[in-house]
């Protein structure tokens, strides 16, 4: 019988159903950083219990870490204790720690993909709710607390109800200067921030198969925005060939024998989803959001709608039936888990080369890992940024979500390319966020405001290629 | 392994009204800069208290003395909605919480607060909208939340509530508390392991 991608991975995983009638699910591949595994060690140890498979858990630091200065012992204290309590967990536990002078360190869901840790079939889990991320690969991949963080370290399994899987398919092509954030913005809009609660999205449609393995992170990162624990990809050529000679993917043979294990696991042609909706990509337009939440978004060119909720417009300092292009800006800030890579630094340089940053704007860009900064460095992209006038970070989460030195004042308004504009979320109990686009992002820190990165001259953007 | 039955909570309430509260906006990012939970609890909707007792000392429910003694919070739509971080129902429960009545819940807070002991219910709009109103006009308002009839009684009155059977039986039977659960019998986890290839070897 035709079954779904995440059908055949949860059943391949499933080690009982509990008498509560949960599923035990075996994971495969659990991540940790430094924020939410301290205090699931400590429980770990006061139950005096051990990590029952130190080799599946990998950690990195992302959250805390200063993107400028980022010698030890670091100037922020706190931030000092939460990576030195990493380090000492790693080494009491064996675990692998890709830190600070690995030259991969970066965001957990950027390094995951970039070494090859992150492979199609697999049960993932990190104490993130970013980690759909993952799914990209055809991998489940959904974040959990600190709790269960020690059911992992504990025991490798978590209980899990079964989801059911909305097929989600965006057909067409991408107008130029429109991405696969548009894309995800516009979903988590049609169907709303808790669309998603109860389901596994799964993606597809040419539109997302067109799509490099980068812009698919970028839609399946957001997933959680629509209340979707888990969003994937199924995996095809494309992963195959990412994944090919990364460190941590099978190499030779057992490449080879991966790959047919891989297809296998890809939904099958006539499997059952319990809902599926179709998108038109031709209809999707550069995305903004004007409220507080994922879901609160507008056409660069659009009205914010009059039945818009008066507490989100309060606080944003909007109103109904504005247009957003046009909305000063203070700081712009590109990076993320959502748009850190390296192609959406590509795009984002190739809007600024030759530009410069508005003057009262504060532009910063923070690779999503050393490896991206590093990358972008070999192409010059660096040096088109500062430049320009943008500051050239170190890597990691940065101003997504403030838990470093970088973070908006006061009310200041952020043209950002991270995935929350949650109140306070960048650090400022007053701040704003305006999520978007790199490109767009770019294009707002050259302007000093919103603008409509299809309007700029010279630019021939997109997705499709 | 076992841990407490939990089948009824009861005390006064604590009304928090609005829809899609993220655990940005229950706890914000910069109180997550520890290595333990403790003392989380001060920092409890913090933001969103500061933005609201500016207007009127004390307004926003959580700052509000007449709901100190809650034990149940009570809830709209989407609510936790946003980061897995773990603090958000730790500070809510530190507070005294043990129990949130909320038209619905994101799937992630859902599933902490189950590891925590602490059930999120459900019930309809119009349960919520009489529950906030009794909780506001009197604070001292003693609701019941019993898990075994799937009710929640306020003022004379009673409701029924909804939760998945699993979280049910899990709260019942005291095995919410997963990890005992998960080590029971444990060659069976190291068989579905070797089954991988992935785990086991191409």
């Amino acid at each position: 019988m035709p079954s779904t991608l995440f059908e055949k991975v949860w059943n391949a995983h499933s080690v009982r159903r509990l008498p509560t009638g949960q599923t035990q699910l075996f994971i495969g591949l659990h991540l940790i950083h430094e924020v939410t595994s301290p205090q699931a060690f400590d429980m770990l140890r006061a139950r005096g219990g051990t990590v029952a498979f130190p080799d599946r858990t990998i950690a990195t630091v992302d959250h805390i870490v200063p993107t400028s200065d980022q010698r030890r012992p670091f100037i922020d204290l706190k931030a000092e204790e939460m990576l030195s309590s990493l380090e000492r967990n790693c080494r009491e536990y064996g675990i692998h720690l890709v830190d600070l002078n690995s030259g991969h360190q970066g965001i957990v869901h950027v390094i995951g993909p970039e070494l090859g840790l992150t492979q199609p079939g697999m049960t993932i889990a990190c104490g993130d709710s970013h980690t759909s991320t993952h799914g990209a690969f055809g991998a489940i991949a959904f974040g959990i607390g600190t709790s269960q963080v020690r059911d992992v370290l504990a025991s490798q399994c978590l209980t899990m109800e079964p989801l059911k899987v909305r097929r989600i398919e965006v057909r067409g092509r991408l107008a130029s200067g429109v991405y696969a954030k548009d894309v995800i913005l516009t979903i988590i809009r049609r169907l709303g921030v808790n669309g998603g609660v109860g389901y596994a999205y799964e993606y597809a449609g040419d539109t997302v198969e067109r799509m490099s393995m980068e812009e698919r992170m970028t839609i399946c990162n957001m997933s959680i925005e629509g209340g979707a624990r888990i969003g994937y990809v199924n995996p095809d050529q494309k992963t195959f060939d990412y994944l090919q000679a990364r460190r941590f993917a099978p190499h030779g043979d057992d490449f080879e024998r991966a790959v047919q294990w891989w297809r296998s696991m890809a939904s099958d042609a006539g499997a059952p989803y319990d809902d599926q909706v179709v998108l038109d990509a031709a209809g999707i337009r550069p995305t903004v959001t004007w409220g507080i939440n994922p879901g609160e978004s507008v056409s660069v060119d659009e009205p914010v709608p009059s039945d818009a909720e008066a507490d989100a417009l309060a606080f944003m300092g909007v109103t109904r039936g504005q247009k957003l292009a046009g909305t000063r800006i203070d700081v712009a800030f590109i990076g993320s888990c959502t748009n850190g890579r390296l192609s959406d630094l590509r795009e984002a340089a190739r809007i600024v080369r030759g530009n410069h940053v508005a003057p009262r704007v504060k532009a910063l860009v923070v690779p999503g890992s050393q490896s991206v900064r590093a990358a972008a460095e070999r192409e010059g992209l660096d040096r088109v940024f500062t430049e320009a006038g943008f500051e050239w970070r170190g890597a990691g989460c940065s101003m997504c979500l403030a838990m470093n030195n970088d973070r908006l004042e006061g009310t200041e308004v952020c043209a950002s390319s991270s995935n929350r504009n949650f109140k306070g979320r960048q650090g400022s109990p007053t701040g704003r966020t305006l999520l978007m686009s790199p490109a767009m992002v770019a294009a707002a820190a050259i302007a000093g405001e919103v603008v409509d990165v299809r309007q700029l001259s010279g630019v021939e953007a997109g997705v499709d290629g | 392994m076992t841990v407490e039955r939990i089948q009824r909570i009861s005390g006064p309430g604590l009304p928090i009204r609005g829809e899609n509260i993220d655990t940005d906006r229950i706890i914000p990012a910069r109180f997550l800069k520890s290595v333990s939970f403790e003392g989380l609890e001060t920092h409890l909707f913090e933001d969103d208290r500061r933005e609201v007792d500016a207007r009127q000392h004390d307004s926003h429910p959580a700052s509000n003395p007449a709901f100190s003694a809650a034990t149940v919070l009570l809830v709209n739509t989407n609510f936790g909605c946003g980061s897995s971080r773990e603090h958000a129902p730790q500070a809510i429960r530190r507070r005294g919480i043990r129990a949130i009545v909320g038209e619905s819940f994101s799937e992630i807070f859902f599933g902490n607060s189950i590891a925590l002991g602490m059930p999120c219910v459900s019930a309809g709009a119009e349960t919520m909208q009489a529950l906030m109103t009794a909780v506001e006009r009197t604070p001292s308002t003693e609701l019941v939340v019993d898990l075994e009839s799937m009710t929640v009684h306020s003022n004379g009155a009673t409701y029924p509530i909804t939760l998945p059977a699993p979280a049910r039986d899990a709260f019942l039977s005291g095995t919410w508390d997963a990890t005992g659960l998960l080590l029971a019998d444990f060659d069976d986890v190291r068989a579905v392991a070797r089954k991988l290839p992935y785990v086991s070897g191409w």
